[in-house]
């Protein structure tokens, strides 16, 4: 049985829907990532669950009991806040006793539990500091502290690491995933970057305009895009218009000069989808002339204008020589690479 | 040099020409400094100098006015007057003044601007004309004002507002309201407005939300505005003179017949000085209070 | 979202209702019929809006206060401006104190102020004359003129001076042509701002107007002082309608909050 449940849940703002239909089922202990473009809804989502928001359809239920009917202050949801939220007027150990102090927890246990949360995210010897004079990075570390210290049944986190500079993101991220791991707490987060959702989660909901586009893992979302509104979200790509040629005895998909074997399930004008990394250049293939040539460290960048249209491919720098801005080349890509969609580009 | 001069003022960036912000401040400086430092200082002056009903003011250097402010009771009694009655109002309009702003803050974005307008607005019509107002509720034993509390059955008997302090409490406090409401929006206006809820998901219930995490958060606010309150209260003269009439003297009604009645000018400066005095030593005192408490969480 | 509930909400209507009673009371007993102060339950009449023509005094007063007020905040941000750009731009030894000097009179009680110009301009021999006024009521403004200024002035993006600059703009031509059309916003709050203080200063105005220069405020205190009739309400209700419409212009042009936010907080 699911843990978390979210069925056709819907939020609307007098006549604007801002979320529709969004059902969904977490396991214990899964780390999923809402993931979509500001505006999609994925925080009104979060926080519906939160209970800062109340759905105007749908139920959510955790561990199969209602959770729509609980106060907030009831739900023992732990949260992170972009903002992170600390109370400015306590210092970082308060911070994260408050949470205890309305459980009534004894003060022997308390400090002690807020000692080893302190501890867990790396801020032993901060207790006594307050918000104002720490650095984001800390600041965020309290707020998790603060949030996992009551043992929450759900972690929500709300777009927590938007407010830290690239290099400590990173870093942020790595911890991030240690202590979901280690703790096993089920994660909700909530992003609208497309590196973070897929280097932290199990599951990414990926979402557009209030509406589920898809839901699978990284990877999945990644390779199979469901839509083109995924592909574009999650990295670059390229779409191609084809057709399936069923003139010829054993049918063929037709993009300029490529071809290949047509696959089942498909008729008339198709769409080709196809990561960058994922064209090679070969002798025979779709013609195309580089238009501008990128070299950015670990690979190279070609923009192209192709028989159907503009096309990124992307090299690994390995040392070879590369086709130089101006050239003819001809583009080729694996059957099993690329994802097919009805309807033209 | 004129090309010299233009380049150096020209570029905006430039702060090696310490001649430069001078310059530009030199009219305003003076102007200050001829019409407002040396005015202040003849007024502390005159406090010293002697004065009497056939001779005028004689310029010598006597504390006579100054012995008279400290040992006649008169005075003692009108500054603990004038005291008291701008501590009730700064008290009043805390109370007050501080959960209207929180409510005001909870809003939603059309209503809030209505509200926020109706209630600051006041701020700038004359204060002449709001305690012309009180007055007229007021007015005497069967003013609106207790016709009303009495229908509704809070007092028994009228409450005597014309010509007490109650009343010049009430109209201060009506007249000083804004401030303190305008001083706790500012400060409800820099808190996160995320940190509700943060409270509300650790389990904390919408007292403690209030008593632990808005209240603390809020109270640099509140005694800003309490101290801007407090010495415009202090000070205050339309309103102690329209309500309290000519008997019940704050020290700024009292300078004011020292001058314009009796002509008694070095005594009215003395009580003007005490007062300028007294008010500075207050607000700068409390404001270094407030930062120095303050300064750890905010800033 | 939270809301306020059933209690908050009646806590605020009867703060709101006693916040407007006063002002509220003065415009309808203005509209009075009787020859005394009552509430107009038989009808509404302008009785008492014609009678203020038959004080000469009143009428010559209020145009005192539109003149001063109007003179006085011009002049205050014709200072205003220089000292602004000054402190908004360059740091300098004694800028604190500069602009200390600059907003004290928000601190300094009116009456003492009042005082001190009186004694000043007596013993300078321009006791209550227009031209005394005037000085004083520019001192008085300035902190309000100045402090929507410098707040204009701080939050202007330089790099627009710099590249008008690098476009060849001469300092005049700059100051004309970038920076003041850039900060006109907040001179002109600024202006109107400290014209309502000089309009309803009565504190420190009534030490030093004579007859001849006693403004509205003045004049309507030293009538309410020997008593209370229909006639000075009138007078206030013409006042309010004033301020009003300076308000609502104000708010319009630069938005209430910001240019009330620039009036609290004299300490600092």
């Amino acid at each position: 049985m699911a843990y978390l449940e979210l069925d056709r849940v819907a939020k609307q703002f007098g006549a604007q829907t801002v979320v529709d239909d969004f059902s969904l089922a977490v396991g214990k202990g899964e780390f999923v990532s809402f993931l979509g473009p500001s505006g999609c809804g994925k925080t009104t989502t979060l926080q519906m669950i939160a209970g800062f928001l109340e759905p105007t359809r749908g139920t959510i239920r955790l561990e199969g009991s209602h959770l729509t009917k609980v106060h907030p202050a009831k739900r023992g949801l732990g949260i992170v806040f972009q903002s992170y939220a600390l109370f400015p007027h306590m210092t970082a150990a308060e911070n994260v006793a408050f949470g205890l102090e309305m459980r009534n927890v004894p003060r022997d246990e308390r400090a002690e539990r807020v000692r080893s949360a302190l501890a867990m995210v790396g801020l032993a010897g901060y207790e006594e500091r307050y918000p104002r004079r720490m650095s984001g990075g800390q600041q965020q570390r309290v707020a998790l502290a603060r949030a996992l210290v009551i043992r929450p049944s759900v972690l929500l986190l709300d777009e927590p690491l938007s407010n830290l500079d690239a290099k400590l993101r990173e870093g942020m991220q790595i911890e991030l995933r240690q202590i979901q791991r280690t703790l096993g707490t089920t994660t909700i987060l909530v992003t609208h970057d497309q590196n973070e959702a897929m280097s932290l989660s199990d599951r990414i909901v990926v979402m557009s305009q209030g509406r589920i586009e898809q839901i699978g893992t990284p990877q999945d979302t990644y390779e199979r895009p469901a839509s083109a509104f995924v592909s574009q979200f999650l990295g670059k790509t390229n779409d191609f218009a084809a057709t399936i040629d069923r003139t010829v005895a054993s049918a063929r998909l037709v993009a300029g000069s490529w071809s290949a074997p047509a696959p089942a399930g498909f008729n008339g004008s198709v769409t080709i989808s196809l990561r960058p990394e994922r064209i090679g250049f070969a002798d025979t293939g779709l013609a195309a002339k580089i238009i501008t040539r990128i070299f950015q460290g670990n690979h190279w960048l070609f923009q192209c204008e192709s028989e159907c249209g503009p096309a990124i491919v992307i090299r690994q720098n390995d040392g070879q020589p590369q086709p130089a801005e101006g050239d003819v080349v001809r583009l080729t890509w694996r059957v099993e690479d690329m994802s097919l969609r009805g309807g033209g580009a | 040099m004129s090309a010299a001069a233009d380049t150096a003022s020209a570029a905006p960036a430039d702060d090696r020409r310490a001649g430069a912000p001078w310059a530009l401040a030199a009219p305003a400086l003076m102007l200050f400094v001829g019409v407002l430092v040396i005015p202040l200082a003849m007024t502390v002056m005159l406090s010293f100098h002697d004065w009497g009903q056939y001779k005028g003011i004689e310029p010598v250097f006597i504390l006579k006015n100054w012995h008279e402010i400290a040992t006649d009771p008169y005075y003692a009694e009108m500054f603990w007057r004038t005291f008291r009655i701008a501590i009730l109002t700064t008290f009043l309009t805390a109370v007050l003044g501080a959960p209207e702003a929180y409510i005001l803050n909870r809003m939603s974005g059309r209503w809030r601007s209505v509200f926020l307008l109706v209630i600051l607005g006041p701020l700038l019509i004359s204060v002449v004309a709001r305690t012309l107002g009180w007055a007229l509720l007021f007015g005497g034993n069967n003013g609106l004002v207790n016709k009303l509390m009495m229908s509704l059955g809070l007092i028994r008997a009228p409450i005597p507002f014309m010509f007490t302090e109650t009343g010049m409490v009430v109209a201060l406090a009506h007249v000083m309201m804004p401030f303190m409401v305008l001083s706790v929006w500012a400060a409800l206006q820099r808190l996160d407005p995320q940190i509700e809820n943060a409270a509300l998901s650790l389990g904390a219930g919408p007292v403690t939300i209030i008593r632990r995490i808005v209240m603390p958060q809020i109270m640099p606010g509140v005694l800003s505005g309490a101290i801007i309150v407090f010495s415009l209260s202090a000070s205050a003269f339309a309103t102690p003179a329209i309500i309290g009439g000519r008997r019940l003297k704050v020290a700024a009604t009292l300078a004011y017949d020292e001058f314009l009645n009796t002509l008694n000018w070095p005594l009215g400066a003395a009580v003007a000085t005490l007062l300028l005095v007294a008010l500075v030593l207050i607000v700068v005192g409390s404001n270094a209070l407030i930062e120095r408490r303050y300064a750890e969480v905010f800033r | 979202m939270t809301r306020n509930g059933p209690l908050a909400l009646a806590f605020h209507t009867v703060f709101v209702i006693v916040m407007l009673a006063p002002i509220v009371v003065v415009c309808l007993v203005a509209f009075t019929p009787e020859g005394y102060l009552s509430l107009p339950t038989n009808g509404f009449s302008l009785r008492w809006f014609r009678t203020i023509a038959n004080y000469p005094e009143f009428v010559h007063a209020f145009w005192v206060s539109l003149g001063l007020g109007a003179l006085s905040s011009f002049v205050a941000v014709a200072f205003a401006v220089p000292a602004a750009l000054a402190i908004a731009r360059y740091k300098f030894p004694g800028r604190d104190a500069l602009s200390a000097l600059f907003l004290s009179p928000l601190m300094i009680p009116h009456v003492v102020l009042g005082i001190a110009f009186l004694r000043f301009f007596t013993s300078v021999g321009i006791g209550g004359t227009f031209s005394a006024l005037l000085i004083a009521h520019v001192i008085v403004v300035f902190p309000f003129a100045l402090r929507l200024t410098l707040a204009a002035a701080t939050g202007m993006d330089r790099s627009v001076e710099m590249a008008a600059v690098s476009l060849g703009a001469g300092s005049f031509t700059l100051f004309r042509r970038v920076t003041l059309p850039l900060i006109l916003p907040g001179v002109i709050s600024g202006w109107a701002l400290a014209f309502i203080q000089s309009f309803d200063d009565l504190t420190m105005t009534v030490f030093l107007a004579a007859p001849g220069t006693e403004t509205l405020p003045v004049r309507m205190f030293l009538y309410i002082q020997d008593n209370i009739d229909p006639l000075v309400t009138s007078v206030s209700a013409c006042v309010i309608a004033i301020t009003m419409t300076a308000l609502i212009l104000l708010d319009r042009l630069y938005g209430l909050d910001r240019v009330l936010a620039g009036k609290s907080d004299p300490g600092r």
